[in-house]
């Protein structure tokens, strides 16, 4: 390697990241709990930092440096930005929350930048190595921060789960990897596609490789028939954890399986469409029926996310360009959705007590009307009712499958989100037509309550509005295609 | 004389035992541990033989990465287990049910 040559400025932002990471890692050793704000803020002001570096290193073409184990396109770009507002309004939603519950403490900050740091690996990954060790950073952080909540037996219980099911899942994928490496002969994933295209690789261990690489991307999206540690890790973790779990690594999940299945396994892809398509279905399906049982708003909301995962993956079953943008900009508004519905359970949660059941909201409307009409809209537009931005993430995949010839299959996706409605708007009935049962003031911090308030309101103006980002995500999703 | 088929079988069995270690196991979680131990272990197997048979040293180094996490991820997954023993006094597998619907 020459070193001439090594050009770090398409790695930038992850370099500035990683060092201020640790130099407040070291920091926070000198700073006592009453004063953790100088750390809170220090957090905020490195996710600043991060992202002016992203738009200042911003290139309209795929930059790839350190030997070709890092790119940084549109995609990445893009992504890394969403990723880097949506921790940040984690950090400003859980303040009041972890402060009550004796984990505003150093490690949940450098913890939750060390994950933000693994997916930002993960996002702009362009070899299986730097793949898995994104990977890896981002799990071993969640581990750790679920667990953070040392005394409480449901979070150690959901930490033990996640651990050894996303175990079981790198282990999977590594299978996988392991013989895509036997039958192309290189890790390196434009390599891979070309050894594909060029015949020379072998068939048989390619799609063996190609199964397991698909269930270990399952299992770290959490899609059907690999789902059964969402359900538990959603309810059992602190909120504030269930919304890092919940929010950027969906994103982050979906650019790893981008990487791998178009951008590596593009030879493949009658054989990961049909495969991605029975999980969709499956996801859909068991997602929506199963959360109208549910009790536990954490818990319906995890059922729910499996049925938004199934509607991810038909966007990325269309295989084309369209189909491609379109699960993007699902990812995208999802990721805010959930902040806004999550930020809601957190604000209505206080000291002692957790808003975390269906009940918990009745009545809402009269003790709080703000927050009881945010939820509204969070629960229209994961309901998926115009105008909201909702609406038009699902009708875009699901144009981008009937274009493409599935109708089947996109009348049953509409069919099961029809099912989705009714426990999203079951939520809307306890919340105005239910007798109050807990009529405890609702205190909220003001930044948080500005924020939240934002958050919210963008799903309806991303709803009314969605043409910038929908153009953004295409031109973003053409440059990452054109590399191929 | 070994061929690459017969360490892809080798692997395949030590993957296949793990993976029935994860679902099978409802004793205790410390067995839960070894079998992920083991699983990494059997992927290791394969990207060395490939390794070695395609006369290609990425695979090896891919181990060494593999085997470093794999000594990371046992910190942490006995960190939460000494956690969650002190919580439950109990580390069997059967116990761990609070989180149900």
């Amino acid at each position: 390697m020459n070193w001439a040559d090594l050009n770090l400025v398409p790695a930038m932002p992850e370099i500035f990241l990683i060092s201020a990471l640790s130099a407040i890692l070291l920091l926070d050793l000198f700073i006592s709990d009453a004063r953790r704000s100088i750390t809170y803020g220090l957090s905020l002001l490195t996710l600043a930092g991060t992202a002016a570096l992203q738009v200042y290193t911003f290139e309209p073409y795929a930059q790839y440096t350190l030997s070709n184990m890092f790119v940084a396109d549109p995609l990445a770009s893009l992504v890394k930005l969403a990723m880097y507002g949506a921790t940040a309004m984690i950090l400003v939603y859980s303040r009041q929350y972890a402060a009550d519950r004796d984990m505003y403490k150093g490690e949940f900050f450098t913890l939750a930048l060390f994950a933000l740091f693994g997916m930002n690996v993960m996002v702009s990954a362009s070899h299986f190595l730097s793949l898995y060790m994104g990977l890896e950073l981002l799990s071993l952080s969640l581990y750790a921060l679920i667990a953070l909540q040392r005394d409480s037996v449901p979070a150690t219980e959901a930490a033990m789960k996640y651990f050894v099911l996303g175990a079981l899942a790198s282990g999977l994928l590594l299978y996988g990897m392991s013989m895509v490496y036997g039958a192309t002969g290189t890790l390196e994933i434009a390599a891979i596609a070309k050894a594909i295209h060029g015949g020379s690789a072998n068939q048989l261990l390619l799609v063996f490789g190609l199964v397991f690489l698909v269930a270990g991307l399952a299992f770290k999206l959490g899609a059907v028939p690999f789902h059964m540690w969402v359900p538990d890790v959603y309810q059992g973790s602190p909120t504030a954890i269930t919304l890092m779990i919940g929010a950027a690594p969906k994103l982050a999940a979906f650019v790893f399986i981008f990487r791998i299945l178009v951008q590596g396994l593009d030879g493949l892809t009658a054989d990961w469409q049909s495969m991605l398509a029975i999980m969709a279905v499956l996801s859909m399906a068991i997602g929506n029926i199963t959360a109208i049982a549910q009790t536990n708003l954490k818990r319906m909301l995890a059922y729910s996310t499996i049925s938004h995962m199934g509607f991810l993956m038909l966007g990325l079953l269309a295989g084309n360009e369209q189909g491609y943008s379109s699960a993007l900009f699902y990812a995208i508004t999802y990721v805010l959705t959930t902040l806004a519905s999550f930020g809601v359970i957190m604000a209505l949660s206080r000291a002692g007590f957790e808003c975390d059941k269906l009940e918990d909201l009745k009545g809402l409307n009269s003790r709080n009307s703000w927050y009881a009409a945010l939820m509204l809209l969070t629960m229209f537009s994961l309901a998926g009712i115009p105008p909201l931005v909702g609406f038009y993430a699902k009708f875009a995949v699901i144009k981008a499958i009937v274009d493409i010839g599935l109708v089947k299959l996109a009348v049953f996706a509409v069919a099961m989100s029809l099912i989705g409605a009714f426990y999203y708007l079951r939520v809307v009935k306890h919340m105005y037509f239910d007798e109050v049962q807990d009529t405890s003031p609702i205190v909220v911090r003001g930044d948080m309550q500005l924020v939240l308030s934002l958050n919210a309101l963008a799903l309806l103006v991303l709803g009314v509005v969605p043409e910038r980002l929908i153009e953004i995500c295409v031109e973003a999703m053409k440059q990452s295609l054109t590399v191929l | 004389m070994l061929t690459l088929t017969h360490f892809l079988v080798l692997a395949a069995i030590l993957f296949a035992i793990s993976v029935l270690g994860i679902f099978l196991n409802r004793k205790n979680v410390i067995v839960l541990l070894m079998a992920i131990e083991l699983m990494l272990l059997a992927v290791n197997f394969n990207f060395i033989a490939f390794s070695h048979y395609l006369s290609d040293t990425a695979g090896q180094i891919f181990v060494f990465f593999i085997l470093t996490v794999a000594a990371a991820e046992s910190a942490i997954g006995l960190a939460i287990l000494v956690v969650l023993f002190r919580n439950l006094q109990t580390i069997n597998v059967e116990d761990l049910g609070s989180l149900k619907g």
